[in-house]
């Protein structure tokens, strides 16, 4: 039983039909709805670089044959019994649970992001709905102060915003409007990243392009009205339009589900065997863990392989395989048809030289032949992702062979 | 890294403040640590919040986010920054003697 139809759901039910005959196991997949997003297509929307309806198929037809398709809200999990409880009242039961519903927006947890302004000046783009309201807004503006804010960790793909903002930069430029936009990103971190390395490289790059930097910046009250973002330590940022990323939580029947997640409704995971800590029959892939891992579609990638092997190990009555290294790939859109590219896992962060190999693509640099990566990895993602294949030459674990590591001194700094 | 005095023992903290061995932290080294980031003097409410982070550490292996906090410690984010203008998780970390908290990847 697979609750979610998105990445590591869809992907994760491809892997185990292979792996599986119908006599042997039954999949099923539930879904509260038939629309699968590809996330990363989000970021280009708002500057008319895609479209929403071209970002979203349906969930059903991305799984293989022999996998059943269930549209139906859940309500809860019993973990005690093995149920899952839906919407609609029936309920299934499983022998092995794959938690797949990644992570929810909550807007409202922030005091007046919905309120006054809300779609009008102040936006996120993590939504189809809003990036397309976002594309609209941005193509009549004509000048001001724009305010690109992420709320608190963690985040899906916590290098979008930074992303947003180079873009942002671009469009102005293209539009000839730059010198009269102060673009500043606003960051509950204490630097542009997570990463050491990779947060003074793009850190330098914000200052390059002439974008302002607001650090430590915990956001507890959006005023669309009067245009300003209040800290809770009293700092303040005007704006005349606001991009925000709000805070993110676990699906909402995980809260419902006793025993099943933590505070933010994420659910308590091994980070190596992607087992769940609330039951032994139930394991985790993507976003809805509580893994130290981005929240990135890579990683759930990458993690595929492990869970198939330790859901297959779990019904052997094998010890289960700490396969999952926290290995995750991300392009940086940074405009000028450019990209940079980071690897890393949950031991090694971004480091500079080249990937898989050292023939291969720039690492933590601006390469036009990254940007067509990025490009490229909507194919990947439709035709080789979610059907739960490898992509030729790049395994789950992270590849060391082309990487620089004088870059970190010699010492590691976590 | 560098080696402090503390309570008239001394413990390690990295290059950021906060404590490489959790285990030397002891509850009388609390005023301080406190002092050094410029809370005097500590009260009930500071104390709350800093033995919870140390417990949040000790049954989960990492200390809690703001966010995390201020939905399970009882104290509201508000009250958070009363308590510590400059961070509540970070500074209380440092107080409690536990790392960084990781919220953030």
């Amino acid at each position: 039983m697979i609750l979610g139809g998105g990445t590591g759901g869809t992907l994760t039910a491809n892997r185990l039909r292979r792996e599986y005959s119908a006599a042997e196991m039954r999949i099923t997949v539930v879904d509260q709805d038939d629309r699968h997003v590809y996330q990363p297509g989000l970021l280009f929307v708002p500057f008319g670089l895609a479209h929403p309806e071209e970002i979203v198929r349906p969930r059903g037809r991305q799984l293989h044959d022999g996998i059943e398709f269930r549209q139906c809200a859940i309500d809860h999990v019993d973990i005690e019994t093995n149920h899952v409880y839906l919407a609609d009242g029936s309920v299934l039961d499983y022998d092995v649970l794959v938690i797949a519903t990644g992570a929810v927006l909550v807007p409202e947890e922030t005091v007046g992001l919905t309120g006054p302004g809300w779609m009008e000046k102040v936006f996120t783009f993590y939504t189809p709905e809003g990036a397309g309201a976002l594309e609209a807004a941005l193509a009549t503006f004509d000048g001001g102060r724009v305010a690109v804010n992420v709320v608190d960790m963690p985040i899906k793909c916590p290098v979008a915003p930074l992303e947003f903002c180079f873009l942002a930069d671009w469009y102005f430029r293209e539009r000839g409007i730059r010198d009269q936009v102060e673009l500043t990103y606003v960051t509950p971190l204490d630097g542009a990243f997570t990463k050491p390395v990779a947060s003074a490289q793009l850190g330098g790059m914000l200052a390059e392009k002439g974008i302002e930097l607001v650090t430590e910046f915990n956001t507890g009250d959006v005023d669309g009205a009067s245009g300003r973002l209040t800290s809770y330590d009293g700092r303040e940022v005007d704006f005349d339009l606001a991009v925000i990323v709000p805070l993110h939580s676990g699906a909402a029947y995980v809260a419902r589900s006793p025993g099943l997640g933590d505070e933010l409704n994420f659910v308590p995971t091994d980070e190596h065997t992607l087992q769940s800590k609330a039951a032994p029959n139930v394991f985790v892939i993507g976003d809805a863990a509580n893994v130290p891992a981005s929240k990135a579609g890579s990683v759930t990638h990458f993690e595929g392989e492990t869970l198939v092997a330790n859901v297959r190990r779990y019904l052997e009555a094998e010890p289960l395989e700490p396969g999952f290294d926290g290995h995750t790939n991300c392009f940086i859109e940074s405009g000028f048809h450019k990209a940079l590219l980071i690897d890393f896992n949950y031991d090694t962060e971004p480091l500079p030289g080249h990937f898989p190999t050292s023939v291969g693509l720039p690492l933590l640099k601006e390469s036009r032949l990254n940007h067509l990566g990025k490009l490229m990895f909507q194919w990947f993602y439709w035709h080789s992702l979610l059907p739960g294949r490898d992509i030729p030459g790049v395994g789950s674990s992270m590849p060391t062979a082309g990487k620089t590591t004088t870059a970190l001194g010699g010492t590691r700094k976590d | 890294m560098s080696t402090v005095t503390f309570a008239s023992t001394d413990v390690e903290l990295n290059e950021e403040g906060f404590f490489t061995h959790p285990e030397q932290w002891t509850e009388d080294m609390v005023p301080e640590l406190a002092r050094r980031e410029g809370i005097e003097p500590v009260t009930d409410a500071h104390r709350q919040v800093i033995r919870f982070m140390r417990n949040e550490y000790l049954t989960k292996g990492a200390g809690p986010s703001v966010r995390v906090l201020g939905k399970t410690s009882g104290v509201s984010i508000k009250e958070l920054y009363r308590l510590f203008p400059k961070g509540p998780a970070k500074i209380a970390a440092r107080i409690a003697g536990i790392p960084k908290p990781r919220g953030c990847i």
